[in-house]
């Protein structure tokens, strides 16, 4: 998987990308990026990966800096 | 999964926020720094002439100027005494650098508390890279939180 940037996450939305935040859902309810979906990383499978449109990219993220 | 473009937005939510960038959630609905700093507070360049600032701020009625690269990348402030002041000096020599700054993203409770604590009365704002965002006075976050005291 391919690590980008903020900035090229800012590009890849105007082109229709997909933001998943993998934390818990309470973090998600907390704060998460405006239209991102919430795929808790435990709960990341083929069933709700169903939820993603395969033809648009997917950028995934959780908290922050490391 | 069959997925072929994913990426890792690996600097995460944390991130974002602190770049004023769009959120979602309870937390992004109460006011924070961001939201409320003047964006039109004035700026000048090191290399610019410090009588022309002045009076440039003087007239504009603002007591601060915030002293900013091609990037907009704080550098330091003019303050009202540097402002007010006639002395024969340059930006640089008038300015105090390094002037304490915090992230859009902060809540304005904390902000205020912050101001209070060490006895502030206004603060700039930046992004993690330095870039000025704008300036909170004391009173107006006291307003915005307590409208009905202020």
């Amino acid at each position: 998987m391919k690590s980008i940037r903020r900035e090229e996450v800012r590009r890849l939305l105007k082109e229709g990308a997909q933001l998943v935040e993998v934390l818990p859902h309470e973090e998600y309810e907390e704060e998460h990026i405006a239209g991102a979906i919430n795929i808790p990383l435990k709960e990341l499978n083929r069933k709700t990966a169903m939820q993603l449109d395969r033809s648009r990219p997917v950028i995934v993220y959780c908290d922050d800096y490391q | 999964m069959g997925f072929e473009r994913v990426y890792d937005y690996e600097d995460g939510k944390r991130d974002w926020s602190s770049f004023g960038l769009p959120r979602e959630g309870r937390i992004a609905e109460q006011p924070s720094g961001g939201d409320v700093a003047r964006a039109d507070v004035p700026t000048c360049l090191l290399s610019d002439d410090l009588s022309a600032v002045r009076r440039r701020i003087r007239e504009s009625g603002w007591e601060t100027c915030i002293v900013v690269n091609d990037y907009r990348v704080v550098l330091g402030r003019l303050g009202s005494k540097a402002i007010a002041s006639d002395d024969d000096e340059s930006v640089e020599e008038a300015m105090t650098e390094g002037p304490s700054t915090v992230r859009p993203s902060i809540g304005l409770d904390a902000l205020l508390k912050r101001m209070q604590s060490k006895n502030l009365n206004s603060l700039l704002v930046t992004t993690p890279d330095g870039k000025l965002v704008g300036l909170v006075f004391r009173s107006q976050a006291e307003e915005r939180l307590n409208p009905s005291t202020s």
